[in-house]
């Protein structure tokens, strides 16, 4: 059986009643309040991992707590408890409201319940919670034995295996009431090589809104591992990486985290609400080549980016940032969706119950093209073919982007030839995609290990990209 | 003793009792409580208001070599049963490790100092409000170019720390915390776009905050002087960091000598204890006593007393950061150093970590530098803690014939954090504590810069 979504999350999963919710959303609802809600969450996380050929720890982590928000023009009041009771969810209701100075009392008429669309994205036939540690332990043993027997200079090897299952509730005093369970789980495996002269290290890892079995498949859990040693064993005889400007082709996959650090962020609603955004007043511009569609997509099955609703209750759904080079939207939350007129795209995500909503991405990547991946290498004379990240941040303002290659290489006369370590690239998001001057029909989509910061708060993500070639972009390497 | 630390002190040995009837041979309890306000005004208005209570549990339990860690902020007593259970179930499912266990009896703190991080203090909402507005209005007002604003926060927190275990210890602590930073927006007439920057100021005590005025027209300054900035020439150059961004290469090097990252042969100063890594001059400490101090706290995640510690002496790396895990498996004591983050076994974290200041002004330093750069921001993750190979994306001004001549931007610093250390040429003597690292300026005689 599978355990099926949203309409099973009851108020009784937070041994509350109704009428208790009700009267915390009245109590916040008081006249200039335009909009308020309750954010219920209760998480369940584990973590057990291996070093030194054994698995040592484990560890648990329970907590629940409510966030109760109102809103009132752009000005935003928030508090939350980690005590779901009747009483401090009052207290937090009084303190959300404290941001209009409203007189207690002076409140508006409730709203009747409408009912919310529901996707199920992530159906799964064993709960995460479920899982026994033994397995786990058995699991993580394997990857070590894996990761050990490709090559007698794998020193160390760890890994980890974390899962969380979060169930969530949204209120509103817009009368909706919807929930979702949210499993999400990750394997992570590092590996150490050493040589005698050199130490390397090559980290590789995957996951998803997915069941424990998603790692046995397809050989997933033991292919992290060879991928893992097999970096550590590739950076031993890597070179110095060049420095200066010059063409470099992204493979697809993870290096999708291009899109997310140099085009997504400059595109969510916050920023560009606040014109401190680069991208500000460019929709409608060319931001990108031809050759560019870029989409963030919460709909996806089992991704780690994948939500059935935000946590405003919002529906997830594909949302086209550029198409074909034209900057087309932004994504966005209720409150500046609208405060700017623009329509709700699902992207309202928060870390907790304890982080404020923020417009967030989901799964952002770029369509496929038409070049052949060969025919992309066989372009470039002299550059870098980058193939993973180790991961990238950006200043929103100037536009201002880097990223880190954890593995890459020279190209030289088509050809990939020697691997290179220590390559930063760094750009401009307005600029950048605009020298991406072929786009393979390889898309690729990365196998489930991003988290992405904002504001303090961290939340799951996913990217995709195709092979791609971009004419210029600055390497920061140490060779000259 | 409050009542609400004396209800804890109960709590923390209440479940230390509920795993020892449980038969597990050690365990150790940490609560956490605290509160805090945050306001966040933009362009004047306030745009957020949060306001929190909270607490959590952590528990860890051993049964001979074998343990399990696990945390709560469910402190009901059918919640704390089941935890007590779940934790003792896992820890019997995982391999036994040798050097698994508390630090010994003796190691414990026994006396616990008032090390002065505590101020009663709690400022009103509307002051919070108003602090943060008069930081960004003072950022606003610098200049005509300084036209728009991420806002301004003004933050302030409190908070009491318990630590139980089977010796029978328990050791207490309160401390406070309140900030307030301001990151306005300016913007070039002639169209070369916009620019951020932020200031702040963070403090133990309210009333040692720096004055909003003081903090916005720093912030202001500085995102003003980014305007313009363009990319230069790929080049080899000396390297002269701000104390600011100083601050990160101690928090690599804290990283590096983390017993954690040294017994997993993870560290790029692997073998290099008693060795010299740096020039004479660079005399690095760590001080969990410092009163006041950010980092500072009377006994660390296990109850082992924190204290100073030399991290380099004179250019030799004379000391390792560790707990008693990582201590054991290296055959040293633990410095006082185990971070805890709840229902987590401990990990190593510097307490406050700082380069003592050399005998130049910051613009001596400059003036040493006939061409070169002059790094005031860093972003991007590419530091590998294994080779210590560094290449990061920067920002900062471009230094001629000892001045600094134009903002820079788009370009990429590379090298090798262990050659980085043995190239600290010039240490300013500009050294302010605003966190729990600190440096002064600091000269590297040669790094690679990308750009152009």
């Amino acid at each position: 059986m599978k355990i099926m979504s949203q309409d099973i999350v009851k108020l009784e999963h937070f041994s509350l009643q109704d009428i208790e919710v009700e009267q915390a959303l009245a109590r916040v609802h008081v006249r200039d309040v335009d909009y308020a809600d309750i954010y219920f969450e209760s998480t369940i996380a584990e973590s057990v991992s291996m070093e030194e050929g054994i698995v040592k720890r484990a560890v648990k982590s329970i907590s629940q707590g409510a966030g109760v928000r109102a809103t009132a023009g752009d000005k935003t009041g928030f508090a939350y408890s980690d005590e779901l009771s009747k009483r401090d969810l009052n207290i937090a209701a009084d303190n959300a409201r404290h941001i209009v100075h409203s007189p207690k009392g002076d409140t508006r008429l409730p709203v009747t319940h409408r009912p919310a669309r529901t996707q199920n994205l992530y159906p799964l036939d064993q709960p995460l919670t479920d899982i026994a540690v033994r397995e786990r332990v058995e699991l993580l043993n394997l990857i070590d034995r894996e990761a050990r027997r490709q090559d007698p200079r794998i020193t160390k090897v760890m890994a980890s295996l974390t899962t969380e299952q979060k169930t969530i509730l949204v209120a509103t005093t817009e009368g909706l009431r919807v929930g979702d369970r949210q499993p999400l789980s990750r394997l992570q495996v590092t590996c150490i090589a050493e040589d005698g002269h050199h130490r390397q290290v090559g980290t590789f890892g995957g996951g998803g809104r997915v069941e424990f079995a998603f790692y046995h498949e397809r050989d997933r859990a033991r292919s992290y591992a060879r991928e893992a040693a097999r970096q550590a064993i590739l950076n031993l005889s890597a070179i110095d990486a060049p420095a200066g400007i010059m063409p470099v082709v992204l493979a697809g996959g993870w290096p999708g985290i291009l899109l997310h650090e140099a085009i997504g962020h400059g595109l969510e609603a916050d920023f560009n609400r606040r014109k401190t955004s680069a991208f500000s007043n460019l929709v409608g511009q060319r931001v990108a080549s031809d050759a560019c569609t870029i989409v963030d997509d919460g709909t996806l099955p089992f991704r780690r980016g994948s939500l059935n609703i935000d946590d405003e209750g919002t529906p997830t759904t594909r949302t086209v940032l550029i198409e074909k080079g034209i900057l087309r939207g932004y994504i966005t939350d209720r409150l500046n969706a609208r405060l700017m007129g623009l329509p709700l795209t699902g992207n309202g995500r928060r870390e907790d119950f304890r982080s404020i909503v923020l417009p967030r991405m989901t799964n952002t990547f770029m369509l496929a093209g038409t070049s052949e991946p060969d025919e992309i290498f066989r372009s470039v004379k002299k550059g870098l073919y980058a193939v993973s990240f180790g991961g990238g941040q950006v200043d929103i303002t100037n536009g201002k982007f880097v990223f880190s290659a954890s593995e890459a290489y020279l190209i030289e006369d088509g050809r990939v030839t020697k691997p290179v370590k220590g390559a930063t690239l760094i750009g401009n998001g307005p600029d950048v995609l605009k020298n991406v001057s072929m786009v393979g029909h390889d898309l690729q989509l990365d196998s489930g290990i991003g988290t992405c910061g904002k504001e303090g708060q961290s939340v799951p993500v996913g990217v995709g990209l195709p092979t791609i070639r971009i004419d210029a972009i600055t390497v920061g390497g140490t060779a000259a | 003793m409050d009542a609400s630390r004396e209800n804890l002190n109960v709590l923390a040995a209440d479940v230390v009792a509920r795993v020892n009837a449980r038969g597990a041979t050690e365990a150790d309890v940490l609560v956490a409580e605290g509160d805090s306000v945050a306001v966040q005004v933009r362009l004047s208005a306030v745009d957020r208001l949060s306001k929190a209570r909270e607490k959590r549990l952590g528990l860890r339990v051993f049964f001979g070599k074998r343990s399990a860690s696990a945390s709560t902020s469910d402190f009901s007593n059918a919640s704390l049963e089941r935890l007590v259970d779940d934790t003792c179930a896992f820890a019997k499912e995982v391999a036994e490790d040798e050097t698994s266990g508390l630090p010994g009896e003796a190691a414990m703190v026994t006396d616990v100092p008032d090390l002065d991080l505590y101020d009663p203090t709690t400022p009103t909402v509307e002051e919070e409000i108003e602090w943060a507005q008069r930081a960004e209005r003072a950022a606003m007002g610098v200049d005509p170019r300084m036209t728009n604003s991420e806002g301004a926060e003004c933050a302030s927190s409190r908070g009491t720390v318990v630590l139980a275990n089977t010796h029978g210890f328990v050791g207490a602590y309160r401390s406070s915390r309140f900030s307030l930073v301001v990151t306005p927006v300016a913007e070039d007439t002639n169209g070369q776009g916009m620019q951020q920057d932020s200031w702040y100021t963070v403090s133990r005590k309210w009333h040692t905050l720096e004055t909003p005025e003081a903090v916005g027209t720093r912030a202001a300054e500085r995102a003003l002087r980014r305007l313009g900035a363009r990319k230069v020439e790929t080049q080899r150059v000396p390297v002269v960091f701000d104390p600011h961004i100083a601050e990160s290469l101690l928090g690599h090097l804290s990283s590096a000598v983390s017993g954690y990252a040294l017994y997993k042969g993870a560290s790029f100063l692997q073998g290099c204890l008693g060795r010299s890594i740096a020039p004479a001059h660079v005399n690095i400490e760590d001080n969990g006593r410092m009163p006041g101090g950010l980092g500072s706290r009377p006994f660390d995640g296990e109850g082992v007393p924190t204290r100073k510690t030399m991290i380099v002496e004179r250019g030799v790396l004379s000391s390792y950061l560790l707990d008693t895990y990582s201590g054991k498996k290296l055959g040293m004591a633990s410095t006082g150093n185990a971070s805890r983050s709840l229902g987590d076994n401990p990990s190593v974290s510097p307490t406050n970590l700082f380069l003592h200041p050399g005998g130049v002004s910051s613009e001596d330093v400059i003036r040493s530098v006939k061409q070169g750069l002059y790094v005031t921001e860093l972003i991007g993750f590419g530091v590998n803690m294994v080779t210590g190979d560094y290449s990061r994306g920067a920002s900062g001004f471009w230094i001629h014939d000892g001045e600094l001549a134009y903002p820079v931007q788009e370009i990429t610093i590379a090298g090798n954090l262990k050659q980085m250390f043995q190239d600290m040429e010039l240490i300013g003597n500009d050294l302010e504590f605003r966190g729990s690292l600190a440096s002064p300026t600091v000269k590297i005689r040669e790094m690679m810069v990308g750009g152009r």
